[in-house]
């Protein structure tokens, strides 16, 4: 058995980059079909699962003290001519991180747990004060921050989102006891 | 669903362990429909509703406090918790911000946050949790029993229901936030302020009203004693 051809190595041990084990005319192929592939994903960049066609827009958290839940707050876009179904979310910054919607009945408020929500083809859906919202169950953030919040689709599709963390005056900003710097209060938890 | 849960017209009284008040719904149905100000807020004087009558833990103090401390005060009235993310920070919220534009006026306010979930609400974080949104905003806890005559006396409604492993936790409470001048009746019902549109000058303007009413410190000290 002829033994296996010595390729020369770098000196980070790599094969030089114009060397590879593959014959010339296979990888002549290899690049011809390596750039059709980019060229594909450049002229339809939301056709595959890779690319999902749901932009988030407007996202932020009232973050108030780390013993209670935070809100999340986001516009959902999607471009496409197909409904997008979210199905959840998960964070680093909130332990569990889950869908919710305030509900009135009678002058009386309720959180009731969503499931799924269906963003329209061409359409928008928004999590909004007192409507739709994402509970952060153990909000670990600080005001000011941006955390990354990844959204998860029926398609399985994942997007992840930077979400700006303000405090209890959330974007308004015009609290009237500086939330938006943090609390003033001295006493220890 | 089903369990305790009951239907009453458009609406549905929620109660599993602790009851709200019977007749809440229909309560604030009236309330939609009885005398508006320009500002949506209902007038209850003609309600004959009770003085502001309680006792419970104050989260500033970890002191019993009573109705009586509050006397000389325009006190507003909130039932919620602090693990609700959503409609209890907007609400809380949007109070902040009437305090500001009241200015000076404020000192004259307090605003009482009672929880409806006192397992999970402890003292100190009620303390930070209100004090974040105004100092004038304080947080009281009570017994099972304090909670229930508080919220039977104004028709408030609440309940929790521990979670089971079909359901999570579940608290609901009461939109509404009732205001009582300085001798304790009360005055205004605020149907909600979990609104991102707060009609917040229209708000200050009624509350201002009620502090400039003529009803002194003297009176209300003695309207306490009728």
């Amino acid at each position: 058995m002829p033994d296996a051809p010595i390729l020369p190595r770098t000196t980070s041990g790599r094969l030089p980059a114009c060397q590879s084990c593959i014959p010339r005319r296979r990888r002549c192929a290899v690049t011809v079909l390596a750039a059709l592939a980019l060229g594909s994903s450049l002229i339809l960049p939301r056709a595959g699962r890779a690319d999902p066609p749901v932009t988030v827009l407007n996202s932020w958290f009232r973050y108030i003290i780390p013993q209670v839940p935070a809100g999340g707050y986001m516009t959902l876009k999607n471009t496409s001519s197909q409904p997008m179904v979210l199905t959840g979310a998960s964070s680093a910054a909130c332990g569990m991180l889950t869908l919710h919607r305030t509900e009135t009945s009678g002058g009386v408020d309720r959180m009731v747990p969503v499931a799924a929500v269906t963003v329209p083809a061409h359409g928008t859906f928004r999590f909004v004060e007192g409507g739709y919202h994402m509970m952060c169950m153990n909000p670990v953030m600080h005001i000011g921050q941006t955390v990354t919040v990844t959204l998860t689709f029926a398609d399985g599709s994942r997007v992840p989102a930077p979400f700006v963390v303000y405090g209890v005056s959330g974007p308004s900003g015009s609290a009237p006891n500086g939330a938006a710097t943090g609390t003033k209060m001295k006493m220890p938890m | 669903m089903g369990k305790d849960r009951q239907s009453g017209h458009s609406c549905r009284i929620v109660g599993r362990r602790r009851l709200m008040a019977s007749g809440a719904c229909s309560f604030l149905l009236v309330a939609l429909t009885a005398r508006a100000n320009p500002s949506g807020n209902v007038n209850v004087e003609s309600w004959h509703l009770p003085r502001l009558a309680f006792t419970m833990t104050g989260a500033d103090t970890g002191q019993m406090v009573t109705a009586h401390d509050f006397l000389g005060k325009l006190v507003l009235l909130y039932f919620g918790y602090t693990h609700c993310p959503d409609v209890c920070p907007l609400t809380l919220h949007n109070v902040a911000q009437i305090l500001q534009r009241l200015g000076e006026n404020a000192e004259g306010v307090r605003v009482l946050f009672v929880t409806v979930d006192p397992n999970r609400d402890t003292l100190p974080v009620l303390r930070r949790y209100t004090h974040l949104f105004a100092p004038e905003i304080v947080g009281l806890r009570g017994t099972a029993d304090q909670l229930a005559a508080l919220a039977r006396a104004y028709h408030l409604g609440y309940s929790v229901t521990p979670a089971t492993a079909s359901h999570p936790y579940e608290v609901t409470h009461s939109s509404a936030v009732y205001v009582f001048d300085k001798t304790g009746r009360a005055r205004l019902l605020i149907p909600s302020l979990a609104s991102t549109t707060p009609d917040i000058a229209g708000t200050a303007s009624d509350l201002e009203h009620i502090l400039h009413s003529g009803t002194g410190g003297l009176l209300a000290r003695l309207g306490q004693l009728l």
